[in-house]
């Protein structure tokens, strides 16, 4: 079981803090939604909690362990990470692109085993992209490369996991599929999983906890009735009337009213 | 979701099946066979072309003859000279070390290319792209026109003064890129071609104003095999092995490097480490490749997506065939420059591009695929 904890996290670049004040955990189990405007610092958490960037202030642990005392191969036993549609090289196959996800449990210098062709065939299984293993980067979609990279985290066998907009180039089907796969992952392995995602009602549906970050800070922290409330989404997004609940399940949903005036002018998202 | 593993359920109990065939994963096994059998040939190859080029030039020598002079200069084998007279200095003492030598610089080149195309992840990138030739260049050409006429260790001044000249250049190279504790690949390049200009400027001054030894550094500035000594070869030996040795560790690290930077990081990489490890071992066989023969272009572009094109990307073996070919590739150059216009020799940098282009495009025409 691995748990992610920030504590009073400052992060920024080049010294200028983007966000302070971060203060939350991701306990096994849980999905955690990171929702916020664009430009709100969603993927900036993300890139520090993988060690791409390191906090100015405050300490961010991981399985109880201060990240900086992780190597980075240690590190990336634990975590597994989702970017957002990074450039890939177009002469790779979907397969070995699936496959650089053994990397954390190869040594330096050692190279694949059957082993670790049959754990990246299952994760591509899992995701619906075992038709991909032979076609190449160059010829695929968005989406299929989104799901592809799933893939790769799902490979590289985690207990926990970063995804950066994991859904923000499928179609609904997809969307659907794969957030329901993370979750299934979380219940059943326990995982602990965090995932920046811009769909509201995504977030809503599939995380069991939000963090709505907006001018720099946390300004919402709980579950998705807590957090999704017209108040909120009108102070942070500048949106009026739009929160309902879902018919089903209660939980808050967002809609659109083309008709209205949405007082996007006057939105405050800092 | 088909959440469930390729298994075989639905075999009759007692089945023998062979999970190599069986599995749907198997069809992506790395083909190591075929090009373990690529590594053999070509060694093969490399053996057998060196042996016909000591062969052949202004005084044509048995294949036979050649083979048993050399057997004969190693210890416990001794051949009673059958042999033309002076075939023994022309094979062991003249021919033998520039066809090694060459070798040798067409594998470091090649290597080097193909290291530093795969860390910036660039196909325009060669041995030379951040300052390493200019600076080797600028060292020679002040070797040449120092009134200096020292030598250290049996080695000329010009061959010393442009290996550190490629080193020098290359680490200000790397302290002008250095931005804190990473080094951004695109300033590094933006760095080098800046320096490699200006280097380049003040070389082309310098031969302009050289006066009667223009000559002599134009043809080392093309590239040249024609002063290649075994204390040549002796010299640069360790650099490239040991370069080359550290580069082919890191083979499959540098694939994972094909994804990006903060990719390659999140999948365990130590980035920033590596790149250092690696442009200084691909730095210091390049300068060792052209201190001694001059700045030979081209093969350290084009050999490494040659066999890119025919082999495919997978750095465990572009790098050691990058390091066959390349070979092959500088000894029959070589062979070339010095045979084709008999008994002027072209500098070998003229050869090198003239053959190898054209090589080049018939391949890239016949595979249209994508390479990089």
């Amino acid at each position: 079981m691995i748990k992610i904890e920030l504590d009073n996290v400052a992060i920024g670049y080049y010294r200028r803090p983007v966000l302070r004040d971060l203060t939350f955990n991701v306990l096994p189990g849980d999905l955690v939604g990171l929702i916020g405007p664009n430009g709100s610092g969603k993927s900036t958490i993300i890139r520090a909690l993988t060690r791409i960037i390191t906090p100015l202030q405050g300490k961010i642990y991981l399985d109880g362990r201060e990240l900086s005392t992780i190597t980075r191969h240690e590190l990336s036993q634990m975590l597994g990470v989702v970017p957002q549609l990074p450039l890939l090289p177009s002469a790779f196959t979907g397969f070995e692109i699936v496959l650089m996800g053994r990397n954390p449990h190869l040594g330096m210098f050692g190279n694949e085993k059957a082993r670790d062709l049959e754990i990246t065939w299952q994760a591509m299984e899992m995701t619906g992209t075992a038709d991909l293993a032979k076609r190449i980067i160059g010829e695929m979609s968005g989406g299929q490369i989104q799901s592809l990279l799933i893939a790769r985290a799902l490979a590289q066998e985690t207990r926990a996991i970063l995804l950066d907009e994991p859904t923000a180039n499928l179609d609904i089907g997809r969307q659907i599929e794969v957030l329901s796969l993370i979750k299934k992952l979380c219940r059943e392995r326990n995982m602990a999983a965090m995932a920046a995602i811009h769909d509201l009602n995504l977030a809503s549906q599939y995380c069991n906890r939000l963090v709505l970050i907006s001018g720099g800070r946390i300004y919402k922290h709980g579950t998705p009735a807590e957090v999704i409330t017209a108040e909120n989404i009108r102070a942070v997004y500048g949106a009026e009337h739009c929160v309902y609940r879902h018919p089903l399940n209660g939980l808050p949903v967002v809609l659109v009213d083309g008709n209205v005036n949405s007082g996007i002018e006057g939105a405050k998202n800092g | 979701m088909k959440g469930q593993l390729p298994a075989d359920d639905n075999r009759p109990a007692g089945t023998v099946v062979d999970r190599k065939t069986a599995s749907p994963w198997s069809a992506h096994l790395v083909p190591w066979r075929s090009r373990i059998t690529a590594i053999i040939v070509l060694t093969v190859v490399v053996l057998v072309v060196a042996a016909v080029a000591t062969t052949i030039g202004s005084v044509s020598i048995p294949i036979t003859d050649a083979i048993k002079v050399v057997l004969d200069r190693l210890p416990f084998i001794d051949f009673t000279p059958t042999w033309a007279n002076g075939t023994g200095i022309i094979i062991a003492d003249i021919r033998l070390p520039r066809v090694i030598l060459a070798g040798l610089v067409g594998a470091a080149l090649a290597t080097a290319g193909a290291t530093y195309q795969g860390l910036f992840r660039n196909p325009l990138a060669d041995p030379y792209l951040i300052g390493v030739a200019q600076g080797a260049s600028l060292g020679a050409v002040a070797g040449f026109v120092l009134p200096i006429s020292a030598s250290f260790l049996g080695v000329g001044i010009i061959p010393i003064f442009a290996f550190a000249g490629g080193l020098i250049s290359m680490v200000i190279v790397y302290l002008l890129a250095r931005q804190g504790k990473s080094l951004p690949v695109t300033t590094l390049i933006l760095a080098g071609v800046a320096l490699s200009a200006l280097l380049s400027s003040v070389v082309s001054y310098l031969v302009i104003s050289s006066g009667d030894k223009m000559h002599s550094i134009l043809f080392w500035l093309m590239g040249s095999f024609s002063l290649s000594q075994w204390s040549d070869v002796r010299m640069v030996l360790p650099y490239i092995i040991v370069g080359t040795g550290i580069i082919l560790l890191y083979a499959r690290s540098l694939n994972v490097m094909q994804l990006d930077e903060e990719q390659a990081q999140q999948l365990g990489i130590n980035v920033e480490r590596m790149k250092i490890i690696l442009l200084a071992a691909a730095t210091l066989i390049t300068a060792a490749a052209v201190s001694f023969v001059g700045t030979i272009g081209f093969v350290g572009i084009i050999i490494p997506h040659a066999v890119r094109l025919i082999w495919g990307a997978d750095h465990r073996f572009l790098l050691p065939l990058s390091v066959l070919c390349g070979a092959i590739f500088m000894i029959l150059a070589d062979l070339i420059s010095r045979t084709i216009l008999a008994p002027t020799e072209i500098p070998v940098g003229v050869v090198t591009a003239i053959f190898g282009a054209p090589f080049f495009l018939y391949l890239l025409r016949r595979r249209k695929k994508v390479i990089f």
